[in-house]
């Protein structure tokens, strides 16, 4: 539940439109020497005809992040300031034993040992994620498709502790699986091609890449993601959060600067601190705030000693999974190039999801995927798989085949998972002859745009870029993330929330991931239910009005299109 | 009174005095006096030295020092005949009979010690889980990521294991590197054996704690370590109340193959009140009678590890690792371990073939002793073979072949046992060296060949693998 550890100024920029020249200054500071300059715009419906850089952009550049209203923070904060006084009253009664208490024990043995954790720790789960504990962790018994089915548990212990009912919730609407392209199947080509790997091949491969774990199937999905990328050579590895973590170390070492966005995975921020180098953090998606780092770094040298740095890495995100914002590629592009780092673009939830063949972020500008100097992505989300890949220059990739921690220590990937990759990338690639998989990404696209759209007229206030899946719908109270997470599935849709750590503490949100396998009924469905359950909650915070005429326009486009 | 009366005239007078030689003084000589007061003042408010100035660059020379920076490259290049650049590549499942580089061979390298990997009954129930849940599953374990499965192995898990519970992660090499970091903290000190593999190292790094290596399996080390510490202690009792304390051990290590000294280790661990992590990713699915491991093995009770930790990529030869022990322990890594939390679950396929592994251990206890046996021959069979020798216990199913006489480089050594592989691969005989990191391992072991025994070997291919390695060692080491 806890995606990104964030920490973000509490005025969130209204809207940015940057085909227009506009882009965000969150917190927008301005120095005429920088690469880019950026200025702010209130609505995105005027139209300015100036340009400033909007060059590097080949397509209007929309996202927004509406601040939050005053009473709305003033009053998450005095419930988040109750449920510490009465956690504290719980505590007290536990202590003397009025209440029962339901945590763990340690062994009677070891009462004397230094505590494993301390009990000051476990303050925020105990007296608030437990309360809202079942919104997490919610077991299912189906594929992750479109629809799911639900085991339904029942709590006798206020959340301490589930029972399963043995009752099964099926065709649970799923907006919360990481299934863009919908390729979360389990018939069709895809199931049926991973069903023979797994015959010929068997499940795991019991070695390493080095020793005897090298399976021509590694070789033949290595050279397929190189294609599909657009780079030279490709490296793939087993987990996801891995790929990050066991790699970076690889490229970046002492003597190094890494330069993370605030929002970034935690998986690239612990791949940053175990590569020795000296980490620093750049405010989320601001470009004067990395330039300023940059020209910095540069200019003064490494702390203390001054000697100038061996290499800066860049380390950004294609999507952000929690803010729904795409990464402003071509202006880090141009801020590299001007100022000679090295780019490392995580595309975990962005390859597959963007683009007009669906090759991430660097299709969605239309960019060449060379000047990203290492391309990063997983296969769990769009390709319904698990693990990751590198992609690069044959001598990037050489040394990682040599160097990576995960080549030579981590057993290489399952054989069904890796052909799963191949016809789902083979299918988005249009190589098995179909137009199935341009036919998914269109109806990703559209289904994007029309959930998004619809979710804004309602009033809600949604973050984000309007072209990304993931669509961040801000609830802000701590009551609401649970009442809202029960109140939808109550509705047969299965929504994720999120709340403090993985977010700042008053911008609870509920997250949607638009699949290309729903279909319209299913998202106006899904849909009415957020309109009834966010009336019922008063969850419609958005002091902006949406014209009408382009609600109109915009409902006809979509009718066109949708069957 | 008449005094002070007295003193203030006194003043009075200097002060007519000095206004009187004023009107007096030459003009030349007030000007060049107020030049040298305002001189005076001027250095008392200028700055003595130009610090300021010097760090002050102007912009030009800013863009000038950007210009002139230039960054090494990102990765140093690798000469195309690395060693290690041009894999093996295996064709089909790399099972009892492996395809290496086109050739078919008995495999003496993957670990897949209980022969579970090409198992008809584990591919079938894999199959069938597959064809309900598809491969991937599209999020992490809170978002809709867990599964029946999941929740059917962990219990499994916990069982076979009797503890109270176990929590699985969808990586092997994650397991223990961050279940260790999700109890130890910046400030707490592990105590750690040299021989640690690994992911145990990139563990304790990501821990930040003070990491302590005691000399491998040498007990008094360690002990000589915690007393140090004790002492320590008692200087400063207030910071020691709150300094966790741990050791990590291997229940086999995988880079020497021997087995840690657990009864030793628990005696230590109350007396000197530190937890015990142990990893035992070579050993279940192999050592006791049931299987079970190290504690099994050597009859300690289970409660006495605070955690085991242990990957499903050996003996089970499916994909993931687990960590178990009891609930107080494990609970604390559904939101703390970063592998648990931030990554996607385990493909259900994998769990349920996991499930059957453990199904098959279960009903068949009997191939444990099998593969002991198959073991002990092995490691006996593999004794005085000229110029190599054998390192491990006679029970580990993975030994390593270590040269006698090393040439005093290691890239030499590493070619002359490569040569042994490629002659015993001509054979038939599929083997491979253990591979390190040369630079990032802490203590790196000296080239090896591994050689790994499963139950699917017969004697006879034991003894053919063995007078292979034999004549390969004659042909290659004279």
């Amino acid at each position: 539940m806890t995606e990104s550890t964030a920490s973000k100024p509490l005025n969130g920029e209204t809207c940015l439109w940057t085909s227009n020249g506009k882009k965000p200054g969150r917190n927008g500071f301005v120095k005429t020497h920088c690469l880019f300059q950026q200025q702010k715009c209130r609505r995105p419906q005027e139209n300015h005809n100036v340009w400033h850089n909007a060059s590097v952009y080949n397509k209007p550049f929309v996202e927004s992040f509406e601040e939050t209203p005053l009473l709305v923070a003033v009053l998450t904060y005095m419930g988040y300031g109750i449920l510490t006084l009465f956690g504290y009253l719980r505590d007290f009664l536990r202590d003397w034993n009025f209440e029962k208490c339901h945590v763990a024990k340690e062994r009677d043995e070891q009462k004397d040992f230094v505590p494993l954790y301390q009990d000051f720790e476990n303050f925020y789960t105990r007296n608030l994620y437990m309360r809202i504990r079942d919104n997490w962790n919610r077991p299912i018994c189906s594929v992750p498709g479109a629809r799911m089915d639900v085991m339904e548990r029942v709590t006798h212990d206020y959340n301490w502790t589930f029972k399963h009912t043995g009752t099964v919730l099926f065709d649970v609407i799923n907006m919360g699986s990481y299934n863009y392209l919908g390729f979360a199947e389990n018939s069709g080509l895809c199931a049926n091609a991973a069903v023979e790997a797994a015959m010929k091949y068997g499940l795991g491969v019991c070695g390493t890449r080095h020793e005897i774990g090298n399976l021509d199937k590694h070789e033949e999905l290595e050279k397929l993601v190189a294609r599909f990328l657009g780079v030279e050579s490709s490296m793939v590895f087993g987990m996801g959060f891995a790929t990050n973590s066991m790699n970076i170390p690889t490229l970046a070492g002492k003597g190094c600067l890494i330069l993370s966005d605030e929002l970034n995975h935690a998986s690239l921020v612990l791949g940053a601190r175990l590569s020795g180098s000296t980490i620093r953090v750049f405010k989320h998606n601001n470009m004067q705030s990395l330039e300023k780092l940059l020209r910095d770094a540069i200019v003064h040298g490494q702390p203390r000693t001054h000697r100038p740095w061996k290499k800066i890495l860049i380390l950004v995100e294609g999507i952000y999974s929690m803010e729904g914002s795409i990464v402003r590629l071509p202006e880090v592009i141009a801020l590299k190039k001007k100022y000679k780092a090295y780019l490392y673009l995580d595309e975990a939830h962005s390859i597959g999801a963007l683009g007009p063949g669906g090759r991430g972020v660097v299709d969605y500008f239309g960019l060449d995927p060379c000047d990203v100097d290492i391309m990063m992505g997983t296969f769990t989300k769009s390709f319904g798989a698990a693990g990751g890949y590198i992609g690069g220059n044959k001598e990037l990739i050489d040394y990682l085949r040599t160097h990576s921690h995960s080549a030579i220590y981590a057993t290489s990937m399952s054989p069904p998972v890796a052909q799963q990759i191949i016809t789902s990338m083979k299918c988005i690639m249009g190589e098995d002859g179909t137009t199935l998989g341009q036919e998914r990404l269109c109806q990703l696209s559209k289904n994007t745009t029309y959930f998004r759209r619809r979710l804004q007229e309602m009033g809600f206030i949604i973050y984000g870029n309007n072209d990304s899946p993931v669509v961040p719908l801000m609830l802000y109270m701590p009551a609401k993330i649970g009442a809202f997470g029960r109140e939808m599935l109550k509705r047969n849709i299965g929504t994720v929330v999120v709340g403090f750590p993985a977010t700042p503490i008053i911008e609870s949100r509920a997250r949607f991931c638009v699949s290309a396998a729903h279909t319209k009924e299913m998202l106006d469905t899904a849909l009415n239910a957020i309109s009834e359950v966010g009336d019922l909650l008063q969850l419609k915070y958005s002091r902006h009005a949406w014209p009408s005429d382009e609600e109109t326009n915009h409902f006809s486009y979509l009718d066109s299109h949708q069957d | 009174m008449i005094q002070t009366t007295k003193m203030a005239s006194g003043q009075q007078w200097v002060l007519v005095e000095m206004v009187q030689a004023f009107y007096e003084a030459p003009a030349y000589h007030l000007i060049l006096e107020g030049i040298l007061i305002l001189w005076i003042i001027r250095l008392l408010f200028s700055k003595t030295y130009k610090l300021q100035e010097r760090s002050d660059l102007t912009e030009k020379e800013k863009e000038e020092l950007i210009e002139e920076w230039q960054p090494e490259p990102l990765v140093p290049a690798v000469s195309n005949d690395h060693p290690s650049l041009n894999y093996d590549v295996v064709t089909g499942p790399p099972s009892h009979k492996i395809t290496v580089n086109g050739k078919e061979c008995i495999n003496f390298a993957s670990f897949n010690f209980l022969g579970l990997l090409d198992n008809e009954r584990v591919k079938q129930k894999a199959l069938a889980s597959l064809k309900k849940y598809g491969v991937g599953t599209c999020g992490p374990r809170g978002f809709y990521g867990t599964f029946d499965v999941h929740l059917e192995l962990e219990e499994r898990l916990a069982k076979f294991m009797k503890t109270e519970e176990a929590i699985i992660y969808s990586y092997g090499f994650a397991t223990i590197a961050s279940a260790i970091p999700a109890y130890s903290k910046r400030g707490d000190i592990v105590f750690v054996d040299e021989a640690a593999c690994f992911s145990i190292q990139k563990g304790l790094q990501a821990s930040r704690s003070f990491i302590k290596y005691f000399k491998h399996n040498d007990m008094e080390d360690l002990e000589r370590l915690l007393k140090e510490q004790e002492l320590e202690d008692q200087k400063n009792p207030r910071k020691a109340r709150v300094t966790r304390r741990f050791i990590v051990v291997e229940g086999l290590y995988m880079n020497t193959s021997d087995i840690c000294p657990l009864p030793e280790l628990v005696k230590l661990k109350y007396k000197y009140k530190v937890r015990i992590f142990l990893e035992e990713s070579m050993s279940f699915g192999v050592l006791g009678e049931h299987g079970r491991g190290v504690t099994e093995h050597f009859g300690v009770s289970i409660d006495d590890i605070d955690l085991i930790s242990a990957n499903m990529e050996n003996a089970v030869a499916s994909i993931g690792g687990f960590c178990c022990g009891r609930s107080f322990v494990i609970d604390h890594q559904r939101l703390s371990g970063q592998g648990y939390c931030f990554s996607a679950s385990l493909p259900p396929m994998l769990a349920s073939a996991a499930i059957e592994a453990l199904n098959i251990m279960e009903e068949d206890p009997e191939i444990f002793t099998i593969l002991r046996e198959k073991c002990k021959h092995a490691h006996k069979a593999l004794q005085d073979i000229p110029g190599l020798k054998v390192v491990g216990e006679a029970f580990a199913p993975a030994l390593h072949l270590q040269l006698e006489h090393s040439t005093g480089s290691r890239e030499s050594d590493v070619r002359t046992l490569r040569s042994i592989i490629d002659y015993c691969l001509d054979r038939q005989i599929a083997l491979t060296q253990a591979r390190y990191l040369d630079k990032e391992e802490r203590f790196l072991p000296p080239p090896s060949i591994r050689v790994v025994v499963t139950v699917e070997q017969t004697e006879e291919e034991i003894e053919k693998a063995t007078s292979c390695i034999r004549e390969a060692a004659l042909a290659r080491l004279e």
